[in-house]
């Protein structure tokens, strides 16, 4: 018991930090472009697939700097030339515009690399297991990525708080206007922000992808969720999003562990099973299996009791 | 400024004009003409796969306009529309397989009815949760309760029928007319039937204060609020009702293909009516309309050609969305005002200009077909040789020939292409300051 929960809280640390690398880009660039970034998990599975390709080549660690450089550079291009091109037709259209990248991106990939997943192994430096816990070996690539996630969240800290450049986008995020006029170029700030946001997108892609299945369907499947960590932390809120990440990490990562069911509960005390229909369902259904629903029920929840999200302050 | 006086004087005289029997001619005239269209389009367009691509169409047709209701009249983008068409559907296929098992006197053209009242019902469950927040929340709020259902329909098996979904026998329910809904040339008349009494309410619904109210809280929620209209409400209702026309396209698929299964309320179906309502644009009533027709046309068509057909979609789609942000028929409408002034004069050279500007986009396009099939062809289908046959010419991805012409034809097309458009755009300028010239003289 004490083992499955050490090692379940071991990867619900991690599944919330990967998941707050691409929830802390988003969030940033919502906040500063009212943009919902629908492609971001898609320059997250771009990350990975490029991550792929380029070790196909030169190997892992050239690519765990070069994917997500690449990746950024991407992103900035099309903040430049696509997003800024349909700024002027509202937010709808850049919402839709994005819902378009990431549809056509799932496209480009499927056409490079097919429908299936590819061979994105652990690289043998980082192949085995870091230590014994009870009787599981944990991988020394998972404390890897833990590591690396940590280390990011610590510079993008710093980066926003201590030095001159996160002065600027902070001051961006309220006063956009003023900090124009005080000479400093916007438009190139948010170009820079939503490279970055989409580099850091594409570095969780590079270290998840091995650890994970590397396929064309990964940004739909993460996509979603990705969403909920954003509206449940409250949308533009970073400390808001670092807390939901890590929730919803937690809290999925432990429930595909447990496998209990309403019948394993009711049936001790003596209430009878129901006959069939959708009840009977409901009734055999075990915490694992509505694992991939959790997300979605705490979205529901949160919006009925704390619309604003969990840190949220604005009214969107 | 001369529109809105214009505006204002014609108010009262449409309202007299309507009140007669010669306005209610008028206004039925074009639905009559839909409904003879209807009627004769399975004549002209005889072959099976034609009535099938048609009756697709009829209910693509109910779908965009009933996400169009939601997105075009009251401004709320949702990721979720097919939420309302899948359970509308699915109840449809309960509701039939129930009336063939309890041999109950109900024929299958009022099945919709049964779709209708259960999109209404979870519009009503599920707009309570969503339609509280607009904008950028509402969106992924109908994301996330599309992404709920969608995966508690792989759940919910008794309901949903798990993977292969939930089949029916449309031609055991009770005979009327001598009606027994076997062949498809008569699904296709009770599709055609359902889809014009939708497209009339719908149509109706936007001419009613309700539908005013939709278009304000579309435009400025809050001050809609100053003048005394709640709009949580007027979003909620609006929620409600498109929920009740998608359960009638659901439905109408449900009856057509004999099966609903969990695709029916997934992200793909929810994505696929988002593209159709915005190509063909959200602006105009017909916009949906045409894009409904348009994309599932493609979508029959591409599928047929090209295995990437999706890509095509997608780039089609961004284009429009950088382009043309109020669609296919927003285009259309651009040149309103000339055929209302009548004014034909400086429609030659228009024309001309569009010619002009369709050569080098045409030149784009190929050689972005070019390239997207050709990459194609040599990461996946690198098996099959290198050799590919596009528009009746072989080219050989191998070499480097093909790919430079291909890059040549995109870049060098779109670099012409671009410089048309100030030539297409002082043409359109100097004819509609000609239209509005005519207009005043008259």
């Amino acid at each position: 018991m004490l083992e499955l929960v050490t090692i379940s809280a071991l990867n619900g640390v991690l599944y919330g930090m990967l998941l707050f690398l691409m929830a802390s880009g988003l969030t940033l660039i919502f906040s500063m472009m009212g943009v919902l970034n629908f492609a971001h998990a898609s320059f997250y599975m771009l990350g990975a697939f490029f991550g792929f390709q380029i070790s196909e080549i030169v190997g892992f660690w050239p690519a765990f700097f070069l994917a997500p450089v690449l990746v950024g550079g991407i992103g900035a291009l099309v903040e430049r030339y696509g997003l800024r091109r349909v700024h002027r037709h509202g937010p709808v259209a850049e919402l839709l515009f994005t819902f378009g990248l990431a549809f056509v991106i799932e496209e480009i990939v499927q056409m490079i690399w097919g429908k299936g997943p590819v061979d994105y192994r652990v690289p043998l430096s980082l192949n085995f297991s870091a230590f014994t816990a009870f009787s599981t070996n944990y991988p020394a690539y998972k404390m890897f990525e833990l590591l690396t996630a940590i280390a990011i969240f610590a510079v993008l800290l710093m980066l926003l708080t201590r030095t001159r450049v996160g002065l600027i986008i902070q001051a961006s995020l309220t006063h956009p206007h003023m900090v124009a006029m005080l000479g400093h170029n916007v438009p190139r700030v948010f170009m820079l922000v939503f490279g970055v946001g989409t580099g850091l997108a594409a570095l969780a892609g590079v270290i998840a992808g091995p650890a994970l299945v590397t396929q064309s369907n990964m940004a739909a499947a993460l996509g979603p969720i990705l969403f909920v960590v954003v509206v449940v932390g409250g949308l533009g809120s970073l400390s808001g999003a670092f807390l939901a990440s890590l929730l919803i990490g937690l809290v999925q990562t432990f429930a595909v562990s447990i496998n209990l069911s309403v019948a394993d509960v009711l049936r001790p005390i003596g209430v009878a099973p129901p006959n069939g229909g959708v009840l009977f369902d409901v009734w055999n259904v075990t915490v694992a299996q509505i694992a991939p629903i959790i997300p979605y029920l705490l979205l529901v929840l949160i919006l009925i009791f704390r619309p604003t999200g969990l840190m949220g302050t604005r009214e969107h | 400024m001369s529109d809105v006086t214009t505006d204002v004087v014609n108010v009262p005289a449409r309202a007299g004009a309507s009140a007669g029997l010669a306005g209610v001619a008028r206004h039925a005239a074009p639905w009559l003409a839909l409904a003879v269209a209807f009627a004769v389009l399975p004549m002209i367009f005889t072959s099976g796969s034609a009535l099938t691509m048609l009756s697709l169409m009829g209910i693509m047709i109910v779908f965009a306009l009933s996400y169009n209701m939601l997105l075009g009249e009251t401004g709320l983008l949702s990721f979720g529309h097919a939420v309302y068409y899948g359970l509308g559907g699915f109840v449809a296929v309960h509701a039939m397989n129930t009336v063939i098992h309890d041999r109950l006197p109900v024929p299958l053209f009022l099945i919709p009815l049964v779709g209708a009242f259960s999109g209404l019902l979870f519009g009503i469950i599920f707009g309570s949760v969503s339609t509280r927040r607009a904008g950028t929340a509402f969106a992924m709020i109908s994301l996330g309760l599309g992404e709920l259902v969608a995966s508690s329909s792989l759940i919910l098996r008794s309901f949903f029928g798990g993977e292969e979904g939930v089949s029916t026998n449309r031609t055991k329910l009770l005979h009327v007319f001598g009606l027994n809904f076997g062949p498809q040339i008569e699904i296709y008349y009770l599709i055609a039937f359902w889809c014009l009494l939708c497209m009339v309410a719908m149509f109706a619904l936007r001419r009613t204060p309700f539908g005013s109210m939709c278009n304000a809280v579309r435009e400025n929620a809050e001050r809609a609020q100053f003048v005394g209209y709640n709009p949580q409400a007027v979003r909620f209702i609006a929620f409600a009702l498109a929920g009740l026309f998608a359960g009638v396209a659901g439905a109408l698929a449900a009856i057509n293909f004999e099966l609903v299964n969990s695709a029916a309320v997934g992200a793909g179906q929810s994505g696929l009516v988002l593209l159709a309502a915005y190509i063909g644009g959200t602006g105009n009533f017909i916009g949906p309309v045409i894009g409904a027709v348009l994309v599932t046309w493609l979508e029959v068509m591409l599928s047929d050609i090209t295995d990437v057909w999706q890509l095509y979609f997608g780039l089609l789609f961004i284009g429009v969305v950088m382009f043309a942000p109020n669609g296919i028929a927003g285009l259309l409408m651009m040149h309103e005002p000339l055929w209302r002034a009548r004014a034909y004069g400086p429609l030659p050279r228009l024309l001309l200009t569009y010619v002009i500007a369709l050569v080098p986009a045409l030149a784009t396009l190929a050689g972005l077909i070019a390239v997207i099939e050709m990459t194609y062809h040599r990461s996946v289908k690198a098996s099959e040789g290198t050799t590919i046959s596009l528009f009746h010419v072989t080219l050989d991805t191998a070499s480097f020939v093909p790919w430079i012409a291909a890059i040549v034809l995109l870049a060098g097309g779109f670099l012409l292409f671009r410089r048309t458009w100030p030539v297409v755009g002082a043409a359109w300028h100097d004819a509609i300051v000609y239209a509005q010239t005519a207009g005043k003289a008259k």
